[in-house]
């Protein structure tokens, strides 16, 4: 088996049986890249050399018996994620030139355990977007084509499209992303890839840029269930320098993995089911249901009254956090500077941000500003803060009855560049079943469980309780395996 | 309710946008169709409801205090490494005052 078809458990099992050492495996990555990211832009940076000797010491380390959990596996990082002394540019012009003098927490905890970075992956700009085409360093294609349709160039979602592209074309087995409104999970369901979004204080947000403080965390991509498992031991914890990170023990999510769902309770929430969804959609869910009833799970039909509620609060909540995050881009302390010879401090403000943050971008931080506004704080803001309480009790109500709960992942396969850009809420629709789990801080799994007609990935979502990342795996689990999801794209090393 | 030019120049004032009258009918456009579709959030009943501020899910421990005191200190060159223009230990920025 090539190194880069290798998934993180089967790779990490080749090293300790020294069949493979991380060195070949690093190196069979950056050959990939080298040779496929021109065409795919899933990195915006690659790290070579770094790597290179990252992965030399995690040989050396393994020799002294001294290997960590994750010991020489190769990742992919959203250049999202700070990383000491690698340029991090949240895919914008704002961030120009900007090296972070520090680690983030996650990418810490990763190289502790013996990660190898590879390099930072694309996304879109600040993480606001659901296509990663509103990166400044261009577009990200999807590696899976449309069969009646294979010369267009599909989005791989977003926002963390560069890391969702590059596990799925095996340039890496697996990559960090982070979740605002569905960012790990619907670029996983377009790249046919695994990807979890833990519960909001499972993993610190230090060193991740902001983008919405209440709704963002991290998460792990990978080409299995299990492989997401492994990741995300590594990643969460709790962290002093994140007040929001949750103080509580790191169960062994990959035991979770395998242990079924005899006797599991899976709620159907009938508000999911939309109009305009494809049937081929509906198709699948319905499917995915009954691998879990003949797993020995029972269904059962819920009700999560204030769902149509949850795209418009969120696009209240994220904008106005955003535009308080945001206003530390001011071209003083780093990043870009805009000014013409005799300006004043306010007319470098003004233009340093005009030039540096794109229109999706600026469009956020208007909005933003606007609700926040005095005299509309309360119509708008706070409206949202509250219908936001009602649709976490939603949740908070089902737990009552069901396990866990499974819905599609995203309302349609992945789109071809170009469609959806002139109107902003028809793209802010793709967040349609993945922004709630956001919004109440709950864990979420996107699985691969099949094709459409046209040959496209479709991902089934698991959302649980809580902290129940356990749960969630579970479930995803048995999806997977019921699934025997084999296929792979078409652009792949 | 919609947004007229002024208006969407005032926000773009506070929100530290420069924003040229080419651009002004574009974005206004585009922010009376986000607003327009956010309004529906008006029909929804929240009487009596607390607002959910944070993203904690019910449950979660509150946030803890911490002493009031400097965690990292005296690394001003390291600081002071991504600026784009700096005079001593200090930020540069163009005059202020007149």
């Amino acid at each position: 088996m090539r190194p880069t078809d290798l998934t993180i458990a089967e790779g990490l099992a080749a090293l300790e049986r020294r069949e493979l050492s991380a060195l070949e495996w690093t190196r069979a990555c950056l050959e990939a890249i080298e040779r496929l990211n021109p065409r795919l832009n899933a990195f915006i940076t690659v790290t070579a050399e770094q790597a290179i000797a990252a992965a030399r010491a995690s040989d050396a380390r393994r020799a002294r018996g001294e290997a960590g959990p994750l010991e020489g596996v190769p990742l992919a990082i959203k250049d999202l994620f700070c990383t000491e002394g690698v340029r991090t540019t949240a895919a914008s012009r704002m961030l120009e030139g900007f090296v972070p003098p520090y680690e983030s927490t996650v990418t810490a905890q990763l190289k502790r355990d013996g990660a190898v970075f590879l390099g930072k992956a694309n996304l879109d700009e600040f993480a606001m977007g659901s296509s990663n085409l509103t990166s400044a360093f261009g577009g990200v294609e999807n590696p899976w084509k449309r069969a009646d349709a294979p010369e267009l160039r599909l989005v791989p979602g977003g926002s963390s499209g560069g890391s969702a592209a590059a596990v799925a074309a095996r340039l890496a087995p697996g990559a960090t992303g982070t979740d605002t409104g569905g960012s790990i999970r619907q670029p996983a369901a377009f790249c046919g890839i695994a990807g979890i979004k833990p519960t909001y204080g499972r993993c610190s947000r230090y060193g991740i840029v902001a983008f919405a403080s209440s709704l963002d965390q991290a998460g792990p991509f990978a080409r299995t269930v299990e492989d997401c498992a492994i990741l995300l031991r590594s990643m969460s914890g709790h962290d002093p320098k994140d007040s929001t990170s949750a103080d509580r023990p790191v169960p062994d999510f990959r035991a979770a993995v395998s242990r079924g769902v005899k006797g599991l309770r899976i709620g159907v929430p009938r508000e999911y089911r939309v109009e305009g969804m494809p049937a081929e959609i509906e198709a699948l869910w319905r499917q995915g249901l009954a691998w879990l009833r003949d797993a020995g799970a029972e269904i059962v039909e819920i009700s999560l009254p204030h769902t149509r509620h949850a795209l418009p609060t969120y696009y209240v909540v994220a904008p106005a956090e955003a535009s308080s995050n945001l206003a530390r881009y001011d071209g003083v302390r780093y990043g870009l500077r805009v000014a013409q010879q005799g300006d004043h401090l306010r007319a470098l403000y003004e233009a340093t941000r005009a030039e540096g943050f794109g229109r999706e971008v600026q469009r956020r931080i208007l909005i933003g500003t606007y609700v926040l506004s005095a005299g509309y704080y309360d119509a708008y803001y706070l409206k949202a803060q509250k219908v936001r309480a009602l649709i976490a009790r939603d949740f908070a109500e089902a737990w009552k009855t069901v396990d866990a709960i499974v819905t599609p992942t995203a309302p349609s396969a992945a789109f071809a560049e170009g469609e959806k850009q002139d109107d902003p809420v028809a793209m802010y629709l793709n967040d349609i079943f993945t922004v709630t789990a956001n919004l109440a801080g709950l864990p979420g799994i996107s699985v691969p469980a099949g094709l459409d007609a046209k040959g496209l990935p479709l991902g089934l979502q698991v959302i649980g309780r809580p902290f129940d990342e356990e749960g969630v795996l579970a479930v995803g689990g048995a999806i997977e395996r019921a699934a025997g999801f084999r296929a792979a794209p078409e652009v792949r090393a | 309710m919609s947004l007229d030019q002024a208006t969407v120049r005032r926000v773009a004032a506070l929100a530290r946008i420069r924003l040229s009258d080419a651009d002004l009918p574009r974005v206004q456009g585009e922010l009376n169709a986000i607003l327009g579709w956010i309004e529906q959030l008006q029909a929804v009943d929240t009487e009596g409801v607390e607002p959910m501020a944070g993203g904690a899910p019910e449950g979660a421990a509150p946030m803890p205090m911490r002493e009031d005191v400097v965690t990292e200190g005296g690394i001003a060159d390291l600081i002071l490494a991504n600026a784009p223009d700096r005079e001593g230990d200090y930020f540069a920025v163009p005059k202020v005052v007149e």
